[in-house]
């Protein structure tokens, strides 16, 4: 009697343990997760990577896609201040090296800017990159 | 007493570049070598220490940037995997 009392106790402090392990794995999902409207914005090719590790809109500006690319570029600097910091180099030579990763992690239909700053469509060939990157 | 007179007028040289005595051979090449090792000092000294500094430093940038270089790619490459929504 006394485990049959106690269970429902248990059932619910497991319950709730789970709904928050549950909450975080969707909250992190989400953040490892391009957003929509990003992901179709490179898939169409209107964004793409720029040699200085930054996002760019490739064709004409609209407000959608200049606010698209400034939010995304915001949390990169970020990013990049902070590795940068770690890494004891500037906030410009780190966004550099992740431009160099990034240019090289595009899939083919994407855009990236090649060194003499011109936009290109990756293929399944090897981006072009900036002699600078490994 | 011609060959007297002839012998007792001519007077001793006095141009130092005539004059072959020790003293004149001994501060000519003085001077000579004075120059010759401040030439060596200025020129000599100069090239030898310029040459093999420039490349010294070249490498040194090539090695550090290569080697900054790879680092950075290579964390770069974790911090992309880490903000996938970002990148």
């Amino acid at each position: 009697m006394a485990v049959k009392i106690s269970s429902p106790k248990y059932g619910m402090k497991t319950m709730a343990a789970g709904l928050a392990v549950a909450l975080l794995v969707s909250a992190s999902a989400a953040m490892a997760q391009r957003d929509p409207a990003y992901a179709s914005a490179r898939a169409m090719g209107d964004v793409g990577e720029r040699m200085d590790g930054y996002l760019g809109v490739v064709g004409p500006v609209t407000p959608e896609l200049k606010k698209l690319v400034a939010d995304i570029n915001i949390k990169r600097k970020q990013v990049y201040f902070e590795q940068a910091q770690a890494q004891q180099v500037t906030a410009e030579q780190y966004a550099f090296s992740a431009g160099c990763r990034a240019i090289d992690r595009t899939v083919p239909g994407e855009k990236y800017q090649a060194p003499d700053g011109s936009w290109q469509t990756r293929t399944t060939a090897p981006a072009l990159k900036h002699p600078n990157c490994l | 007493m011609k060959h007297r007179e002839l012998t007792g007028i001519v007077p001793a040289a006095r141009n130092p570049l005539m004059e072959s005595s020790c003293h004149g051979i001994w501060r000519a090449s003085r001077i000579g070598l004075v120059a010759i090792a401040a030439t060596t000092l200025l020129l000599g000294g100069c090239v030898s220490i310029n040459a093999p500094d420039k490349p010294i430093v070249i490498e040194l940038n090539i090695s550090i940037t290569q080697d900054v270089a790879v680092r950075l790619e290579q964390d770069a490459e974790k911090t992309i995997d880490a903000h996938k929504d970002v990148f």
